[in-house]
C-alpha cells in the first residue's frame, strides 16, 4: 500500500510540470509556505512550543502540498508529523489530495497513506478531512475545520476545531479507537501585513475513550486548555 | 526625427521631458520642494509629438511616486509615453526602438490598421527584440482619441503607456478652445509578476474593505438578525465577497493623472467662459474610475475616440482602455478638481482645471465603498438591493417582463416604432432615482425584445463546468442603463452605454448574420480566467468571414467589470437605437450581465481579442482569425 503510494507520488512529480508547460504563463508556476501556527503555550503545561506549517508548489489546478505540524515540550519533540500530497483541484473550492505521511514522534516512527480532501466549505469554514491508513492496517480520520472573522480589517478572530477518530487501539501510542480527541483554538490575530501577524489566544485539547484512559494510567490529563501566543506567516 | 515637430505650446521646461526626464515621478519623490519650481513642467502634462515619422524608444527609467525609487518602463524617458499627434488621413511611421533587456511592443489601441501594424507579439509579429527596432508604418483613417501601450508581459503595468491624439480632416461637430489629455493609469512599486503571484495565492490580498464584524452588527441593528443571514447567506453559500471589486486596490497601486500623483495633482488653465475639450483615457492596468469634476456639467462628445450624440452628464464610468471627450465650460474663475475616484474607493487620481496654477480645487471625499449585489451575480430579481430604495418592485417586474415571452414581443413592436427609445431616454435624463430605476427596468425588456430570438434562457457550455469556474450568472440582464456597482442612485446623471448613440448613422446596417455568444468565466479564488471556461492556450481562435457582419453575445459569468477589446475591427454596441449604433473598440461587460455588439469582419487576418485587465488577459483571450 505505502510502497504504491510512493510510486504514484514520484510519478505525479515528474509528470506535473510538463503537463503544466502547455498551461503557459497565464498559471505560472508558484510557491507558497503558509505558517498557520508557531506558538508557546502556557509555560505551566508540558507542552510550550506547537507548529502547523503547510506549503505547495505548482499551478492552479495541480500542487504538490506539505503539511507538517508538531509539538515540543522540555527540549524533546513528543509529535512531529509530515504529509507529503499530490493534489488536484475537483471544484472550484475543493482539492483532493493523496500522498504520505511520516510520524517522527512519538516513538516508534510510523508511515500512513492519505487521502485527503481540502478547501473552503460554504460560510467560509476553511476545511480539511484527511484519511490515513497506517503501515500495519490501523486507520485514522482527522477533521479540521477554521474560521476567520474579520474585526476589523486587521484583526481577525479565527477559531477552529480538529477531531481525531482512530479505528483501532494502539496501546504503544497510547492512542484507543473511537474519537480519540479533539482540539479547540481561538487565536485573535493582528495582521500587520497580510504576510504576518502576531496573535494570542487559548488552545484547548480532551481525550476520549480508550485514549483518554491510556492517559489516566499514565497519571496524564485528559483535558487541558492553554493559553497561546504566536505568529503566523506565509511568503 | 527630421519632420517632428514639438507642439505649439512649447516651452523650455516641456522641451527637458522630451529629451528624457519622467518628470511627474521624480519630481513627485522629491516632494514639494521642487513643485514650485517645475511646477509648469510637472503639473501641465506630458511631453506631444506631432508629424508622420515619429522615434520612439523603450526603456527604463527611474521614477519616484511612493518615497521609493523605482524602475518604470518608459518611452523616450517619459511616463506617460508622449502624446501622438496625428493627422487623419496621413501615413504614419513609427521607428520604435527597444533599449530593454526582453522583447517588447508597442499596440495601437483602437486603431484600424493593417495586422502587422497591429503589435501583438506572436500574431501581429514576433515583437521586437532587445536592442532591435520595428517600425510600424500606416495610413490614418480615423480621428479622435486613442492611445497606446506594450503589449509584451506587465509592461503597461510598469508605464508602457500614451495618449494618441488624431486631427479630423473634417472640423469636428463641435468647438472647444483648448484641449487637454487626462491619461489616467495605476502605478505599484510592486513587481507585476508579484502582484499576479499574490492574486494567486490569496485573491483577497489586495481588498482592504472587507465585511467587519461591525458591518454585521450594523445590519442586525438596522434590519434583524434574519434579514441579516438571508442577505448574506448567498454570499456565505457561494464562498464571494460582496466587496470583491478590485482586484488589486489602492493598498499598492497610486492612481496617476497624466503621470502624476494625487498629492501634486496635475493642472490644466483656462480662461473662464472658454470650452474645454477633455480627453479621457483609461490607461490603467487594472483600475476602473468614475470621473467628475464637481461644479461642472461634462457634455460627452466621443467614446472609443468617435463621437456621440451629445449628452451631458454629472459624472461617467471609464473602464478601462475605454477614452471618453467631454467639453466642460467653467464659467467662474474658480478651480475646479477633475475627480478619478478608483471604482473600489480605495483612492483617487486628481487633477485641476484652473485659471491660476496657483489655486488648487477642494477635494471631494471618495464615496462609501460599494458593495455588490444579486444583480451583480447575474441573479435578476434581487432581495438584497434593498440599499437601492423601494427597488424590489423594480426587480420584479423585470423578472415578469423576462419570464413571459409575450411580453417580449409586445415590446419588440414598440421598440420598431422607434419611439420607445426617446422617451425612455428622456425619462432616464430627469436623472430622478425613480425614473432611472424604470427606465432600467424598461430597457431591459426592450433589450431582450431585440434579441427575442436569443432570450430563451441562458446556456452555459459544458467547459463552464469544473474546479476552473465558480458562478454562472443564471439570469444575466442587458444592464445597459445601469450605471453599475457604486454609482446606482447616487444622486449625480451618471452616464451609461444606453446614453451612447453614434451622432452618424449605423456605419454598417445590415443585420447580422449569425451570433457568437462568449460567456467570461473565471475562479476568483483561484484567480483563473478564461471564456466559456476555456484559457486562451487551450482554446481554437474564433473564425471569422471577410466580410460578414456578426452579432458577439456576452455573457458576464464573474462578479468582475471586463473590459472586453477586439483589436483590428470595431465592436459597434447595441445600445437601443439601431439607426445610431456607436462603435467602441473597447466594451464593459458589467457583473452577471449580459451586451451585444456586431461585429463586421472587415479586416483579414490575425487578431487579438480579450479582457484588458492586464492579470485577467492572460487567460480571459482570443485570437478571431479573419479570412
Amino acid at each position: 500500500m505505502n510502497n504504491t503510494v510512493k510510486k504514484t507520488l514520484v510519478l505525479a512529480m515528474f509528470a506535473l510540470p510538463f503537463q503544466a508547460e502547455a498551461g503557459g504563463k497565464d498559471d505560472p508556476f508558484l510557491t507558497m509556505i503558509t505558517i498557520d501556527q508557531l506558538e508557546k503555550r502556557d509555560a505551566n503545561s508540558s507542552k510550550p512550543f506547537a507548529w502547523e506549517v503547510q506549503g505547495w508548489a505548482g499551478y492552479d489546478l495541480e500542487k504538490f502540498v506539505f503539511k507538517t505540524e508538531g509539538e515540543r515540550a522540555d527540549g524533546e519533540t513528543e509529535k512531529a508529523e509530515l504529509q507529503l500530497l499530490y493534489s488536484k483541484a475537483i471544484d472550484p473550492y475543493w482539492d483532493i489530495q493523496f500522498g504520505i505521511r511520516h510520524d517522527f514522534y512519538p516513538k516508534p516512527t510510523q508511515d500512513w497513506a492519505v487521502i485527503a480532501l481540502q478547501g473552503v466549505a460554504p460560510y467560509y469554514f476553511e476545511t480539511d478531512a484527511s484519511l490515513f491508513i497506517g503501515e500495519d492496517g490501523q486507520t485514522a480520520l482527522r477533521l479540521e475545520s477554521e474560521y476567520e472573522m474579520m474585526l476589523t480589517q486587521q484583526w481577525v478572530l479565527s477559531p477552529e476545531i480538529e477531531l481525531s477518530i482512530h479505528g483501532k487501539n494502539d496501546e504503544e501510542r497510547e492512542i484507543g479507537s473511537g474519537l480519540s480527541n479533539i482540539e479547540a483554538g481561538l487565536r485573535l490575530r493582528y495582521e500587520m501585513k497580510r504576510e504576518f501577524a502576531p496573535y494570542i489566544g487559548i488552545h484547548w485539547e480532551k481525550k476520549f475513550g480508550k485514549t483518554a484512559d491510556y492517559a489516566r494510567e499514565e497519571g496524564e490529563d485528559t483535558s487541558d486548555a492553554q493559553f497561546v501566543i504566536g505568529i503566523r506567516a506565509w511568503f | 526625427m527630421k519632420k517632428q515637430s514639438l507642439p505649439k505650446h512649447i516651452n523650455s521646461s516641456r522641451r527637458r521631458f522630451v529629451t528624457g526626464l519622467a518628470m511627474g515621478g521624480v519630481l513627485a519623490g522629491f516632494g514639494f520642494k521642487s513643485q514650485s519650481l517645475f511646477a509648469a513642467a510637472s503639473q501641465t502634462g506630458t511631453p506631444e509629438l506631432r508629424g508622420n515619422n515619429f522615434d520612439l524608444t523603450i526603456g527604463k527609467q527611474a521614477v519616484n511616486f511612493t518615497g521609493a525609487p523605482r524602475f518604470a518602463t518608459t518611452v523616450n524617458g517619459s511616463l506617460p509615453a508622449p502624446v501622438l499627434r496625428f493627422k487623419e488621413g496621413e501615413t504614419v511611421t513609427l521607428r520604435v526602438t527597444n533599449t530593454l533587456a526582453e522583447d517588447s511592443s508597442i499596440h495601437w489601441h483602437g486603431l484600424i490598421l493593417p495586422p502587422e501594424m497591429d503589435g501583438v507579439p506572436g500574431l501581429s509579429f514576433s515583437g521586437i527584440k532587445p536592442g532591435e527596432s520595428y517600425n510600424y508604418q500606416f495610413k490614418v483613417t480615423q480621428s479622435g482619441t486613442y492611445w497606446y501601450h506594450s503589449h509584451s508581459g506587465f509592461q503597461e503595468q510598469t508605464g508602457l503607456y500614451g495618449a494618441i491624439v488624431i486631427e479630423p480632416k473634417e472640423p469636428p461637430p463641435y468647438t472647444y478652445d483648448r484641449d487637454y489629455v487626462v491619461m489616467l493609469s495605476d502605478w505599484t512599486d510592486e513587481d507585476p509578476n508579484d502582484v499576479y503571484a499574490k492574486l494567486k495565492k490569496m485573491s483577497h490580498y489586495y481588498n482592504f474593505n472587507e465585511r467587519t464584524l461591525n458591518d454585521t452588527w450594523r445590519d442586525i441593528k438596522e434590519k434583524g438578525v434574519e434579514a441579516t443571514f438571508q442577505e448574506r447567506e448567498m454570499w456565505n453559500v457561494m464562498r464571494m465577497s460582496q466587496t470583491d471589486i478590485s482586484d488589486v486596490t489602492g493598498y499598492t497601486y497610486s492612481f496617476l493623472m497624466n503621470g502624476i500623483t494625487p498629492a501634486e495633482g496635475w493642472k490644466g488653465l483656462f480662461k473662464k467662459g472658454e470650452k474645454v475639450l477633455l480627453r479621457f483615457i483609461n490607461s490603467a492596468a487594472m483600475t476602473f474610475f468614475d470621473v467628475r469634476i464637481p461644479g461642472l456639467k461634462m457634455t460627452v462628445v466621443a467614446a472609443d475616440g468617435q463621437y456621440v450624440q451629445p449628452v451631458s452628464v454629472d459624472e461617467f464610468r471609464i473602464g478601462v482602455a475605454e477614452t471618453y471627450d467631454v467639453i466642460v465650460e467653467p464659467e467662474h474663475d474658480m478651480a475646479y478638481t477633475v475627480f478619478a475616484q478608483a471604482i473600489d474607493r480605495s483612492g483617487y487620481a486628481r487633477g485641476t482645471l484652473t485659471p491660476d496654477y496657483a489655486l488648487t480645487g477642494e477635494v471631494p471625499a471618495l464615496d462609501p465603498v460599494p458593495l455588490l449585489t444579486h444583480t451583480d451575480m447575474g441573479m435578476g430579481m434581487d432581495h438584497s438591493m434593498h440599499n437601492m430604495g423601494n427597488s424590489s418592485q423594480m426587480d420584479h417586474s423585470q423578472h415578469n417582463m423576462n419570464g413571459s415571452g409575450q411580453m417580449d414581443h409586445s415590446q419588440h413592436n414598440m421598440n420598431s416604432s422607434g419611439q420607445m427609445d426617446h422617451s425612455q431616454h428622456n425619462m432616464n435624463s430627469s436623472g430622478q432615482m425613480d425614473h432611472s430605476q424604470h427606465s432600467m427596468a424598461n430597457s431591459g425588456g426592450m433589450d431582450h425584445s431585440m434579441h427575442s430570438n436569443s432570450s430563451q434562457g441562458i446556456k452555459h457550455a459544458d467547459t463552464e463546468y469544473g474546479p476552473h469556474v465558480d458562478m454562472r450568472a443564471d439570469n444575466p440582464q442587458y444592464r445597459l442603463d445601469d450605471p453599475g456597482v457604486g454609482l446606482r442612485n447616487n444622486g449625480r446623471r451618471v452616464l451609461t452605454y444606453a446614453d451612447l448613440k453614434n451622432l452618424n448613422p449605423t456605419p454598417d446596417p445590415r443585420d447580422p448574420t449569425r451570433e457568437i455568444d462568449l460567456h467570461l468565466t473565471g475562479n476568483m479564488s483561484r484567480y483563473m480566467w478564461s471564456i466559456n471556461g476555456v484559457k486562451y492556450s487551450d482554446a481554437d481562435p474564433i473564425q471569422l468571414k471577410y466580410g460578414e457582419r456578426v452579432r458577439i453575445n456576452f455573457v458576464n459569468d464573474t462578479m468582475m467589470n471586463h473590459p472586453m477589446h477586439l483589436h483590428g475591427m470595431w465592436s459597434d454596441l447595441e445600445t437601443g437605437d439601431d439607426r445610431y449604433i456607436p462603435r467602441k473598440h473597447t466594451v464593459v461587460v458589467q457583473p452577471g450581465a449580459k451586451i451585444s455588439y456586431r461585429v463586421t469582419a472587415d479586416a483579414k487576418g490575425k487578431w487579438a481579442y480579450h479582457c484588458h485587465l492586464i492579470y485577467h488577459m492572460l487567460g480571459m483571450f482570443r485570437e478571431v482569425h479573419v479570412s
